[in-house]
């Protein structure tokens, strides 16, 4: 069992989250086709080595993170907030970890 | 002595022990504690500290097992855990390896896979049935043909049969821990030692975890220095504040240092599995020595030269009168020597370093003459073999290092390659003189130290093994796997039929899969490849360890059983009120008081009351709450006043539905949610991905209230009326109409939330009370509806009202399959709203239309109730739809169902056939889904 980089809690074991799945970013439901849709539904990209994946701490702090997985070795690291990053949204574990609050009051 | 007194009086007089010898300098028996036992009938006395072999052994017991294919005897090889040949029955538990286990007063121990019986030989019977068990017997004997499966399962049963389980044991107990050590050390030889007494000396949380009895490895049965050592070493571990297991095996490496150790000799608790995440683990489990290939090497009375150092230093106990030593090491010649010394007669010691060899061992039963390479022949009742080491790289492997073959050690040692978290000591990594394996020890601890952080980086010398001679068969066919019965022979037999790899040879022969798992095997069976195919070792390689290195319990990976249950505040009234538990999820809920047709009738007739706290609740709060509703839901929430409720269906992305429930608003930005009892933690995350990964900007806070609150439906045209008479709201059908919600007290609890909903299709009301007050609500609801003819009921009752209504349930009337337009809730589906989740799939289904719709379905005869998941077919093959729910229904006394058809056979009085569990086809007609009330009538009266 590997451990996960979680922003909010420090690295923590993978049984305590749940896997969401390869960051993506769900297409716009107004010009969507039927085959982007379902290509964003069920065809993952399934590399094997580094790969962006979103988790959900749900025996933690129950926050939705980004983390970098390498599937072949199973070694993690914070999600890097680079250009061009999937989805900017959820925080990776870079410094200064998000506020909180910022996304929910 | 009251034992000796105990054994003394015994009728049965115990057995002599003539082979055990005087008190030896490293003994770890106490000879003050005598311990009685039984073996395969008889009375026995050991010692103290004894293990079962080597108590017997000093008896004169040569005998422990016979073999798993040909019933050949086995007795004693490495005195070891891995004693291949020593597994028994102790009582109630089978397999356990009789010399690794210590002697316990009154263990009633008997032998296992003795067929027929452990005296009598079955070498004639060998004979004939021997062609038949050859490589790849598994295979080619029970493939075909088909119908003779169930004799060859009786015959394969009895050969795997290891030991029985009684139906009446008493449960024992198995635990679970968790620990972080900075350092973990995996061996506790001195190498092993001395790292942890490093490591802890720099600070660091260290973990030192043994699989024997003692720390020491091999020098607990060395001379004067070696046992000098081992007080030193054992008394720095001591002080250094280590904590220390013994009788414990690291069982497998996983990602991370996920470390997992199968902890032993524990009061109380048979096995504990210890779940260690380790900073870094120190691989020192020393070395395996290997068992030589020859004619009869599986003979009582052959040994390894440490199973003899063992019985005489350990135990003191003569492992025969007269022996032949084999030697091509320190260690045999050590062997030769302790036997000489104890006055065990050594006939002959045969040099392998200067070519001389053994040809076969011979004898009826055991051990009775070696004959030599040269043609000589020599009796004797000892064979003692030194013939080279494996190290058990298994936890190297588990962390992605490859081992290599070193020729000129001839073993296997850690190839390049360890995750920094990792470092392996002692004499897995090389061979030196104690001095020498303690200070690669000690530097290996400082390097552990300092990468878990603690003291400063540390060089680590290299330790480089010293030369061995190549050797693994002499010039006659021997076992190379003892437990499966697997032989030279048979390894070169797999490699002409074109079995030529290590993998390919393992799976094909069963080699290296017995109990021991390759640890004694593996080279052995390798190295014959090798001869067979003229490759080398190095090309061929070892097959992969695998996890676990060492045999766990099933009851220590299951742990203690203690399934999580949840209760409502209601449980006390429901358990002396004779209620029907049933397991729903983690809840225990009332399924019936015991006549649910009853019940149904008292809601349908005047009110009844079922408890339903474990549907889901959440709290919503803030601006945003009509935009998140918006978003999860199929449906519209914006113009929601405050003071309605609404019904709503949530679908996933891809269109199915994933719940449903009624949310209702209290204040201007102050919302309850409720959800199906089983997509209460569902619901709650998909809320939470929303909220966090695609509406970050929109202002919402979620309050799980699950168990804040109890709930209660009460149900049936009196119901307004019981109500009535327990809280200020005004119930008046006018001031409360259906589809509100309303806030206030209830039986003197303030702060209640009460709406008006109707999933029974009768006149309801549901309300959620603080639960520390809901069995006192519950108690007064039933108090006050007295005379009204209120009772409880349960969720049978329930499933059956709600059928009667054609009110589905998810998870029960859809499936992962389902989308809203499947299901008939297409009306709730507003496509126009902008977005929400599963719009695009839902959208397409509008546009192609439904293949299927749920229906009701009544069986033409009334009397007949379906099975759920019945089909509805068409001919002899067509599947034209499936039952997902069917009732008694006690109202309209006849059978009920939902079910889904395809689209064209959904109309109204159309006849289906329905095909029972039985075979027997019945005709059903299809209605609409609402059996009972279709109008509402009552629900908004
Ligand atoms: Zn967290």
């Amino acid at each position: 069992m590997f451990r996960i980089p979680c922003p909010y809690c420090g690295p923590r074991d993978a049984t305590e989250f749940r896997h969401q799945g390869e960051s993506r970013n769900r297409p716009d439901p107004r010009t969507v086709t039927r085959g982007q849709w379902r290509a964003y539904l069920y065809e993952k990209d399934n590399v094997a080595g580094w790969t962006r994946e979103n988790w959900y701490h749900g025996v933690g702090c129950r926050r939705f993170i980004s983390v970098e997985r390498n599937t072949v070795t199973n070694e993690t690291r914070p999600a890097a907030a680079a250009a061009g990053a999937v989805d900017p949204v959820l925080p990776g574990a870079e410094a200064g970890a998000p506020d909180a609050d910022s996304t929910r009051r | 002595m009251t034992a000796r007194v105990r054994a003394a009086r015994s009728s049965r007089r115990p057995a002599e022990t003539p082979f055990r010898l005087p008190p030896q300098p490293g003994e770890v028996i106490d000879r003050s504690r005598l311990v009685p036992f039984d073996w395969d009938g008889r009375r026995y006395v050991g010692f103290a500290g004894d293990t079962i072999t080597s108590a017997l052994a000093a008896a004169g017991v040569r005998t422990f097992s016979r073999s798993f294919k040909y019933s050949r005897p086995r007795g004693i090889l490495t005195a070891s855990a891995l004693d291949p040949g020593c597994t028994v029955q102790v009582g109630d538990e089978p397999n356990v390896r009789a010399s690794a286990r210590r002697l316990a007063a009154g263990m009633s121990v008997v032998p296992q896979n003795v067929w027929p019986t452990l005296r009598y030989d079955l070498r004639s019977v060998n004979k004939v049935v021997a062609p038949f068990l050859t490589a790849g017997f598994y295979y080619k004997t029970f493939m075909s043909p088909r119908p003779l499966w169930p004799a060859y399962e009786r015959v394969l049963s009895r050969f795997a049969s290891g030991g029985w389980t009684s139906p009446d044991a008493i449960p024992s107990y198995y635990d679970q821990r968790f620990t972080h050590p900075d350092v973990l050390v995996a061996g506790g030889g001195p190498a092993g030692m001395a790292a942890a007494v490093e490591a802890a000396r720099a600070g660091a949380r260290v973990l030192l975890v043994e699989e024997e009895h003692e720390l020491g490895g091999s020098l607990r049965w060395g001379g004067a220095q070696e046992l000098e050592a081992l007080g030193r070493l054992r008394a720095d571990v001591a002080q250094a504040g280590i904590e220390v297991l013994v009788d414990s095996v690291v069982a497998g490496r996983y990602d991370d240092n996920w470390i997992s150790i199968a902890q032993r000799g524990l009061p109380d608790v048979t096995e504990r599995l210890i779940k260690a995440r380790a900073g870094i683990l120190v691989v020192a489990p020393g070395l395996i020595e290997r068992p030589y290939v020859f004619a009869g090497n599986d003979l009582p009375g052959v040994m390894l030269s440490t199973a003899v150092r063992r019985l005489i230093d350990l135990y003191a106990v003569a492992p025969g009168s007269r022996a032949v030593v084999l030697s091509a090491n320190a260690e045999g010649d050590a062997a030769a020597a302790d036997l000489d010394r104890v006055g065990v007669e050594v006939v002959r010691v045969l040099d392998a370093r200067r070519g001389e060899d053994v040809r076969r061992a011979l004898g009826r039963g055991t051990l009775s003459a070696v004959e030599v390479a040269d043609g000589s022949r020599i009796d004797c009742d000892l064979l003692v073999t030194a013939t080279g080491w494996t190290a058990p790289t298994s936890l190297l492997n588990m962390a992605g290092n490859q081992p290599v073959w070193d020729p000129l050690a001839a073993r296997f040692r850690p190839g390049e390659g360890l995750p920094d978290t990792v470092l392996a000591t002692g004499g897995i990594v090389g061979d030196g003189s104690v001095d020498e394996l303690v200070a690669h020890g000690t530097a290996t601890g400082a390097l552990a130290a300092a990468r878990a952080g603690f003291g400063s980086a540390a060089v680590v010398a290299p330790l480089s093994p010293h030369p061995h001679p190549a050797l693994f068969r002499a010039t006659t066919h021997g076992f190379v796997d003892f437990p499966e019965d697997v032989s030279s022979k048979d390894v070169m037999a797999a490699a002409a039929e074109g079995y030529d790899s290590s993998e390919l040879v393992k799976r094909y022969t069963t080699a290296t899969m017995g109990p021991t798992q390759g640890k004694l095997e593996t080279v052995n069976t390798v190295a014959v490849l090798a001869e067979a195919t003229g490759r080398s070792i190095e090309e061929l390689g070892t097959t992969v360890w695998r996890p676990p290195y060492a045999p766990i319990s099933l009851g220590a990976l299951a742990g203690r059983v203690s399934p999580p249950a949840r209760y409502s505040p209601m449980q006390p009234w429901h358990e002396t009120h004779s209620a029907v538990p049933l397991v729903a999820g983690e809840w225990i809920r009332p399924d019936s008081y015991g006549d649910p047709a009853a019940e149904v009738r008292a809601v349908r007739s005047a009110v009844g009351i079922i408890d339903v706290t474990p549907l889901g609740k959440l709290a919503l709060h803030g601006p945003d709450v009509p935009n998140l509703l918006a978003a999860a839901y199929v449906n519209k929430w914006a113009k929601l006043d405050v003071g309605s409720v609404r019904y709503g269906v949530m679908c996933a992305e891809d269109g199915v539905i994933l719940d449903d429930g009624v949310t209702g608003r209290l204040g201007a930005a102050r919302y309850l949610m409720s959800t199906t009892s089983s997509g209460a933690a569902t619901v709650w995350q998909h809320l939470e991905s929303l909220l966090q990964t695609e509406h970050p900007d929109w202002r919402v806070h979620i309050t799980p209230m699950t168990t804040a609150y109890a709930s209660i439906n009460i149900a049936g045209p009196r119901s307004r009326e019981l109500l009535t008479r327990l809280t200020d709201v005004d119930l008046s059908a006018d001031a409360f109409p259906y589809m509100r919600v309303r806030t206030g007290r209830i039986a003197d609890v303030a702060d209640c939330v009460l709406w008006r909903i109707g999933f029974t299709g009768e006149l309801s009301y549901e309300i959620h009370v603080p639960a520390s007050y809901g069995l006192h609500v519950w108690e007064a609801l039933l108090e006050r509806g007295r005379d009204l003819g209120v009772r409880p009921f349960g969720v049978e009752a329930q499933r059956i009202l709600r059928l009667e209504k054609g009110h589905l349930i998810v998870a029960q009337d859809t499936d992962g399959l389902t989308k809203a337009y499947d299901a008939g809730l297409g009306d709730l589906v507003k496509l126009d709203k902008d977005d929400f989740v599963g719009k695009p799939e839902l959208l397409w289904q509008h546009e192609d239309g439904a293949q299927q719709s749920l229906v009701g379905l009544v069986p033409v005869d009334p009397s007949i109730v379906p099975a759920e998941g019945c089909q509805i077919v068409d001919g002899a093959t067509g599947i034209l739809g499936r039952i997902t729910s069917s009732r008694r229904s006690p109202t309209l006394d006849r059978s009920i169902c939902l079910a889904y058809v395809l689209k064209q056979y959904a109309e109204p009085d159309t006849v289906v056939t329905v095909r029972l569990p039985d075979g027997r086809r019945i005709p059903a007609t299809v209605t609409p889904p609402t059996h009972f009330d279709p109008e509402g009538a009552r629900l908004r009266g």
